[in-house]
């Protein structure tokens, strides 16, 4: 195996210190191989938006981050501002959450478009000539007229595919996306997923796909990896984890999904979820976990290869869930 | 936009109506017989009291005083200036550019001054911001008089670097002469302007397309430009029309100050001696000025922020 686009080894990140330093991510290690598409999966507060933020060099302010980010080799975490910006425009690009909070309402389609390539020094009207062919390529129509339109002309869906429209024009390697569909109808998700993933392959980019949703991860990522309070406490290939869930909380978040074709009501995870900075010594998931003992509050476990999953769970062997 | 105009233009005519009717009527309400001063406090026979009450029509009953006012005042007359015995038009229209020169000065300094110190102090948080927050709080309470009397007797008496007193002739000696006028004019509204800038960028920089650009490889000067200050000019541009239109008051005390002959100068000396047709001309020009400015800032409001572009309904 080649060396992954995307390396993260043993990332902790603690916010602002000081009086209150907060941890918010606990060695988290994950990788995303060139044209591979990897989900992260986790609840509210997990830590997977700030993860993915991390790729971009994006730390909350006064945080001050350990462990290894690295892009093709390049450390992240101790780049200079000058290299992190050619990063942001040419090698990492992310597309938002919330489309109409994330382009700004007084300029242009047009400007948003652009915003990184003239940054990069691109001419005017080469970087336009190319964001009315981006725009072609998520499907939005006349793509010269709409570059000289403003984000309230556009649903919420046509200015998530401006957002993708504006994350391509680097032509980055590696593509975050950050719960890309939560802010859109039903109906939108489906279509705004679709492009994602089709020029994700096109273009043979990695991807990083946030998540909270783990069908849609299983969906259309090749490995996830599923995060509970700052820690990643399982990786599978997606099909793995679906037939073969290894760790309590994943076949927890598998059980708490509706299924059309059973009358079942979905059953919740019962508890709420912890962030990092609560979590006790040990699992931080023992508290919730129906298969808890003793020693799962004595020390935190590690992460352990179990017929190509990564478990971080005492009693993985035991319990498998078919 | 043709239509926005008119009914603007409709809106603006009918608010002066309205306010020169409240104009005319408290010159009215104010104590003190207008005939006596017209006299000069001169003992005078019965026959020139009549007379002058004749020429200034103080017989009529107050609603035909004023029609016949204001039918002058659409014609451009507005009577006769009690004090110098001369046209109300020309009196105003001769102090005029003292004044206009002294706002805008006085403005650019605002918006200079206001913009410069509110995004350092959004900017730069911690020291710098803190001091900025002193330093226009101090500013903001200082009366116009007080802040002339410091800059006469700084920069006129001790440095010698600016005359103290008059108009000056030409561009250059003009602009020298009124640079204090104008900074002591300048300094509560800086203070005012610096802290509004400072409240709109910091709301601004909180936003999300903010940390977009910044995720995008944008210079952060860039995006200061074009996505903080950009967005925060809507509050800025409100708070500078306000503040450009009620410098047309502020210049009276300023001018008194300076010895500036201007229309504020004017005004004062005009209600001290119940000059009454120059107050009421006056006192429409400052309601002429703010209800322009609301206008420039209304019509530019929809170029700062496109959707503001079609106004729902009718209102205007």
């Amino acid at each position: 195996m080649t060396a992954p686009l995307l390396d993260v080894e043993n990332l902790t990140v603690r916010l602002a210190q000081g009086r209150a330093a907060r941890p918010v991510l606990h060695g988290v290690s994950l990788h995303v191989a060139q044209g591979e598409a990897v989900g992260l999966v986790g609840e509210s507060g997990s830590g997977k938006s700030v993860t993915c933020r991390a790729a971009l060099g994006l730390l909350p302010e006064g945080a001050a981050a350990t462990g290894a980010l690295r892009l093709d080799g390049d450390d992240v975490l101790t780049m200079s501002p000058a290299r992190l910006r050619e990063l942001r425009r040419q090698d990492v690009s992310m597309v938002f959450q919330d489309p109409r909070a994330s382009i700004n309402p007084l300029r242009r389609i047009g400007d948003f478009v652009t915003e990184g390539m003239r940054a990069g020094g691109v001419p005017r009207k080469d970087a336009l000539r190319r964001a009315a062919e981006l725009l072609e390529s998520v499907g939005i129509r006349e793509p010269r007229a709409a570059l000289r339109r403003y984000p309230h002309e556009f649903s919420g869906g046509m200015l998530q595919r401006v957002m993708i429209a504006g994350a391509l024009a680097g032509e980055p390697r590696l593509l975050l996306a950050d719960e890309p569909t939560t802010a859109l109808d039903v109906t939108t998700q489906a279509e705004v997923i679709s492009i994602l993933t089709r020029l994700q392959a096109e273009r043979g980019m990695g991807m990083l796909f946030v998540t909270h949703d783990l069908e849609l991860a299983a969906a259309i990522c090749d490995r996830i990896y599923v995060m509970y309070a700052g820690r990643i406490v399982e990786s599978q290939t997606a099909e793995g984890l679906f037939g073969r869930p290894r760790h309590p909380y994943t076949t927890g978040l598998l059980a708490a999904t509706p299924r059309l074709e059973s009358d079942r009501a979905p059953r919740g995870v019962p508890g709420r979820p912890l962030s990092l900075a609560e979590a006790p010594d040990g699992c931080a998931f023992a508290a919730r976990c129906a298969h808890a003992l003793p020693r799962c509050g004595e020390g935190e476990p590690a992460p352990r290869d179990i017929e190509g999953a990564q478990v971080a769970c005492l009693r993985a062997e035991e319990l498998i869930h078919d | 936009m043709a239509g926005l105009l008119l009914r603007r233009a409709g809106g603006i005519a009918v608010t002066l109506l309205v306010t020169s009717f409240l104009v005319f009527g408290s010159v009215h309400l104010a104590p003190g017989d207008p005939a006596s001063f017209l006299l000069g406090g001169r003992s005078a026979s019965p026959a020139a009291v009549a007379a002058i009450k004749e020429q200034y029509h103080l017989n009529d009953p107050f609603l035909v005083q004023y029609a016949k006012w204001i039918g002058g005042v659409v014609t451009g007359d507005f009577g006769k200036s009690a004090q110098f015995r001369q046209d109300v038009a020309g009196l105003v229209m001769a102090r005029l550019p003292t004044t206009l020169w002294l706002i805008g000065y006085a403005a650019l300094l605002i918006v200079i001054g206001g913009l410069a110190f509110g995004a350092v102090a959004a900017l730069r948080r911690g020291v710098v911001d803190r001091l900025v927050l002193v330093g226009t709080g101090i500013a903001t309470a200082t009366p116009s008089f007080v802040a002339a009397i410091g800059l006469i007797s700084l920069f006129s008496v001790q440095l010698g670097w600016f005359p103290a007193f008059g108009n000056g002739s030409g561009l250059g000696d003009r602009v020298h002469h009124l640079t204090l006028p104008a900074a002591a004019l300048a300094l509560t509204f800086v203070g005012l302007l610096a802290r509004v800038t400072r409240t709109a960028m910091l709301e601004e920089l909180g936003r999300e397309h903010v940390e977009v650009a910044r995720s995008r490889g944008v210079p952060g000067s860039d995006v200061v430009r074009r996505h903080v200050l950009r967005n925060a000019l809507g509050p800025i541009s409100t708070v500078t029309g306000t503040v450009v239109a009620g410098l047309l008051v502020a210049t009276s005390i300023v001018e008194t100050a300076f010895g500036l002959s201007g229309v504020g100068q004017l005004l004062v000396s005009s209600v001290t001696v119940k000059d009454f047709p120059v107050v009421q001309a006056v006192s429409l020009l400052v309601v002429l000025a703010f209800v322009t400015a609301n206008l420039v800032v209304d019509l530019l409001h929809p170029l700062i922020d496109p959707r503001l572009t079609r106004p729902k309904g009718g209102t205007a």
